[in-house]
């Protein structure tokens, strides 16, 4: 591109000009990978996509037979009557109650052990304790449900007599013993994050263990910690075997967790089981409750991959 | 290794003037990283009220050598001492497996290489050891909070803002409240680990006049890898070398006429 004539060197002046040129077979080999990769990402993208297409296109058909306002303030869920209501209140109430029961197993317990296993498990203790919770983690959810169904609710029921065989409270617990690993591998992750220099700053002060690890890792680590209760919560709003078979698949609007009452997800089981027509406003109906769970995940993801985001930029 | 780095010279037995009292004394101190020997029979005497600066080469053992005297090696497994490190008036090894790391850490305070402040306020950063010391009596607090920042020459510039996050604080203005932090429990004995490494001109200037100021009141011990601070800002300079004190002695004697040749080498440039 030089326009002033400079001598050049003579190496420059015999070199063939094409070398440096793309080379043809390497660029259709680079080419043909690239694609390859690109179909594998888009079948993934795609399945999300006709997913969600599917959802609101069944729905859309729902909504047409049902009103929002009666969807949304209904209480009472009975698509099986000669006179069907939908009102999702009870679904997602049963939905509510068997999380927050499993929350309030899960948060506690999983911090509790990431606190332990991050500030003050040696080396070995350690690893020996995070394949039991991977293997936790990993059990399928019916095994859950059975355990539920056929060990825990007996045990509640010697507590409380009156407990009824399907119940939310049994369901709840065992689901948030199986949540636990979920919440205790992110948060533990977060903080172990949080540099050495700060927890000797803390100690340098005369801090306890303890101190060091409830004042001052565990708020360095808190936007990590908050987005492994999000990506719990996420879990239990889509737990569906452990409710389905244990908590009783009877839509049932009550926040008392001793009561047996379905879920969005166990209703979807049920239906899917086969009881209503095809193309019927009850089949179509489940597309209705899947859309609910789909933005109620999705608003927890959403939150949850923000706030892990914000926690990696913190250092 | 020259034999003359081999031989450990004996520390000078300094006549000291009446008003020289020892704040803490190293005897024959050795200190392991598991199997690695980091420390080689270290005496050294720190004077109370006065400055003491480690100078040499990285990797020397300094910052080894002032962790030591807070502990601080107690956090890791497989760290071993030996020897003493005195405390006074108490007389007592504070390296001695009987004495409780935190006690110590309680009466000689840190301040890190890079500021390190937690991920609180300003006024509960400089709080923070009063509140693991269970202090929570507001006034107090407030009290001692307010000190502290005077003396780390903060007051002025955060008294405003005392409940913003310290992360919105400058790196020379988070040193200085890590060394507030430092301050607000009266601590006898403030450790400095290259406190100026990772700060600009201006604020390394603020810092040294700051531990100048600070001679008044509290003993200090500071690690420094530049010469010119440690002949500006010190009384006392010990130099190291491969885990070992090769001269300890009053800054000028170091810097004007070091009795060793490896330390004039080391002063001089030559070496290091
Ligand atoms: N945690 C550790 N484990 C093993 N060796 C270490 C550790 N920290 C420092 N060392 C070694 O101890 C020696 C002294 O290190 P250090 O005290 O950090 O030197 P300085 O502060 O003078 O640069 C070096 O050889 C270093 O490699
Ligand atoms: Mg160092």
């Amino acid at each position: 591109m030089a326009t002033v004539d400079l001598p050049r060197p003579a190496a420059m002046a015999i070199a063939d000009p094409d070398r440096l040129k793309h080379k043809f077979s390497r660029n259709i080999k680079e080419r043909i990978i690239e694609m390859i990769l690109f179909l594998a990402a888009l079948v993934s993208v795609a399945t999300t996509l006709g997913i969600v297409f599917i959802l609101f296109y069944e729905s859309l058909a729902f909504f047409r037979h049902v009103p929002l306002v009666d969807f949304f303030t209904d209480t009472m869920w009975t698509p099986l009557f000669s006179e069907p209501r939908y009102g999702i209140a009870p679904l997602l109430m049963g939905t509510l109650v068997t999380s927050a029961v499993a929350l309030c197993v899960a948060i506690p317990v999983g911090t509790v052990i990431a606190i332990y296993l991050s500030e003050f498990a040696p080396f070995s203790v350690r690893e020996a304790a995070k394949p039991f919770l991977e293997l936790l983690g990993g059990v399928p959810t019916i095994v859950y449900g059975y355990f539920a169904l056929v060990f825990v609710t007996p045990l509640l029921q010697k507590v409380f007599p009156g407990l009824p065989g399907f119940n939310m409270l049994s369901a709840g617990l065992v689901m948030g013993v199986m949540i636990i690993p979920y919440i205790s591998s992110v948060a533990e992750d977060a903080m172990r994050a949080v540099p050495m220099s700060l927890r000797e700053g803390s100690y340098a002060m005369g801090a306890t263990r303890f101190q060091t690890a409830t004042r001052v890792v565990t708020p360095a680590a808190i936007s990590g910690i908050a987005a492994a209760y999000i990506l719990g919560i996420s879990r239990a709003v889509g737990e569906t075997m452990i409710v389905a078979v244990a908590a009783g698949m009877q839509p049932n609007f009550t926040i008392n967790p001793a009561e047996p009452a379905s879920t969005i997800t166990a209703y979807i089981v049920q239906v899917a089981l086969g009881d209503l027509p095809h193309g019927s406003v009850g089949y179509q109906s489940i597309f209705a409750a899947g859309l609910m769970l789909f933005l109620l995940t999705l608003v927890f993801n959403i939150l949850g991959h923000w706030m892990r985001r914000k926690y990696r930029e913190a250092y | 290794m020259s034999a003359v780095l081999k031989t450990a010279l004996p520390v000078r037995e300094s006549p000291a003037p009446e008003s020289l009292a020892l704040k803490a004394e190293a005897k024959g101190l050795d200190f392991y990283y598991g199997a690695f020997k980091a420390l080689k029979n270290l005496h050294m005497p720190v004077y109370e009220k006065k400055v003491t600066a480690l100078i040499g080469p990285s990797g020397c053992g300094k910052s080894t050598f002032l962790r030591s005297f807070n502990r601080m090696h107690d956090l890791y497994p497989g760290n071993r001492y030996q020897g003493e490190i005195r405390m006074y008036p108490d007389n007592v090894n504070i390296l001695a497996p009987d004495v409780d790391p935190i006690e110590v850490r309680m009466r000689i305070s840190m301040v890190f290489q890079k500021p390190n402040p937690f991920p609180k306020t300003i006024y509960e950063n400089v709080a923070y050891g009063m509140r693991v010391r269970n202090i929570n009596r507001k006034s107090t607090v407030d009290e001692k909070v307010e000190k502290a920042l005077r003396e780390a020459a903060l007051w002025m510039e955060v008294k405003d803002r005392l409940h913003d996050l310290a992360f919105n604080l400058s790196g020379g203005q988070q040193q200085r409240l890590c060394i507030a932090r430092a301050l607000a429990t009266d601590p006898e004995m403030l450790l400095f680990d290259e406190p100026t490494s990772a700060l600009d001109p201006i604020a390394t200037a603020s810092i040294e006049e700051l531990v100048d100021e600070l001679r008044q009141r509290v003993t200090i011990l500071i690690v420094t890898h530049n010469m010119q601070q440690a002949a500006r800002i010190s009384d006392y300079t010990a130099y190291m070398y491969l885990g070992e004190i090769i001269e300890f002695g009053e800054t000028d004697q170091i810097f004007i006429k070091p009795r060793n040749k490896q330390t004039e080498d080391y002063i001089t440039g030559r070496f290091g």
